[in-house]
């Protein structure tokens, strides 16, 4: 009998990564700015897009969202209020979205053209841990931290906020009745993710969203 | 969580390399996974043989070489380990340092096969290339 050692050295989420290159390549010649929202469950992600999709509509923005829940369509229901093309994915029970996933509802979606998008959001399914190892194609990952949830939530979760590229702090109104320290939360958010750029909001009140829109408006014109 | 997902992509990758070696047994599999990499080493332990079961890797232990975060110190220009991964500075400087060099691995570094029969050690396939045996610690 022999013994060898055969090398792979091949990412475990290879398929994955290669799925989600291709999406990447499809949406930047369709010219279409996907982001990939991640939070933990209650957030406030549908929140924060519903305002979203209501206010880049209204200042002309071809925007659409999917949307991942392990089930029901509720969310997609709300964020259909907005005008805006929706559709649900849902993962009956697995803890993240994935490339498959993504690019298989966008091929069924035959009333979406990605082309004639500005802007694509992808809310993932409710989840601080796995959606951080999976590629979407997306452009910008965006986590979001509600005040409610404690300004130490990003160095207990450091894998996701450290792959994020924009962070939105949700909640802003009620920040003062839970006694959030947006300073020790800034601080926290740069420790694990140096220079990223954070955004105050409360979709309920609207403030710090013109910002929001601002930065959203600008990286679409960029493409 | 997804731990079960990654076993089983691991378990695809091995059946798909163990094609190449009929009679073969896989022995162990050696991951490398980066602290930062969101995969929790003991759930993926803890489903390993429940995945693996009636595959290729059937009976295969499951060997995981963590690697550490290191990033790169734009003021000082060096590559430097980090002991955790709660505060992204330079150690050697103190400055911030963003650019992760390493950290969020998620790979198959290789795979241990036994041949049950000396003739046939032989890998069908020309392009994947068997290689001596590499040392437990590089």
């Amino acid at each position: 009998m022999t013994t060898r050692i055969v090398e792979l050295r091949r990412g475990i989420l290879k398929k994955n990564d290669e799925l989600a290159a291709g999406l990447r390549e499809r949406f930047a010649s369709a010219g279409v700015l996907v982001l990939n929202l991640v939070s933990s469950p209650g957030t406030g992600k549908t929140a924060l897009l519903e305002r979203t999709l209501r206010d880049l509509r209204s200042r002309g923005m071809r925007v659409a969202a999917l949307v991942g829940d392990l089930e029901t369509d509720h969310d997609a229901r709300r964020l259909a209020a907005s005008g805006a093309p929706v559709r649900q994915i849902n993962t009956h029970g697995i803890c993240h979205l994935d490339a498959e996933m993504v690019g298989r509802h966008l091929d069924a979606w035959p009333d979406v053209a990605l082309s004639s998008l500005d802007c694509l959001f992808i809310e993932n399914v409710g989840n601080l841990v796995c959606p951080s190892s999976y590629d979407l194609g997306e452009r910008i990952r965006v986590v979001l931290l509600s005040v409610t949830e404690g300004e130490d939530k990003p160095l207990k979760y450091p894998g996701l906020f450290n792959s994020a590229d924009a962070a939105v702090i949700t909640k802003m109104d009620l920040a003062a009745p839970c006694g959030f320290d947006r300073e020790l939360a800034t601080g926290n958010v740069n420790q694990i993710r140096p220079g990223i750029r954070i955004f105050y909001t409360s979709a309920k009140t609207g403030a710090g969203i013109e910002e929001w829109l601002n930065y959203l408006a600008g990286q679409a014109r960029c493409l | 969580m997804h731990e079960l997902s990654i076993a089983a992509s691991i378990v695809d990758a091995v059946g798909e390399t163990a094609a190449a070696y009929p009679g073969a047994r896989v022995k162990q599999v050696r991951l490398r996974i980066g602290v930062l990499s969101a995969v929790i080493q003991d759930s993926l332990q803890f489903c390993w043989e429940l995945a693996t079961e009636g595959s290729p890797a059937a009976g295969a232990t499951l060997v995981i070489d963590t690697l550490p975060v290191i990033v790169h110190c734009e003021a000082c220009g060096q590559d430097s380990q980090l002991d955790g991964v709660q505060n992204f500075r330079c150690p050697r400087c103190g400055e911030i340092a963003a650019d992760l060099r390493q950290g969020r691995e998620l790979e198959i570094e290789s795979i241990e096969i036994e041949d049950l029969e000396p003739d046939e050690s032989a890998p069908k396939k020309p392009d994947i290339e068997a290689l001596d045996p590499v040392e437990e610690q590089r």
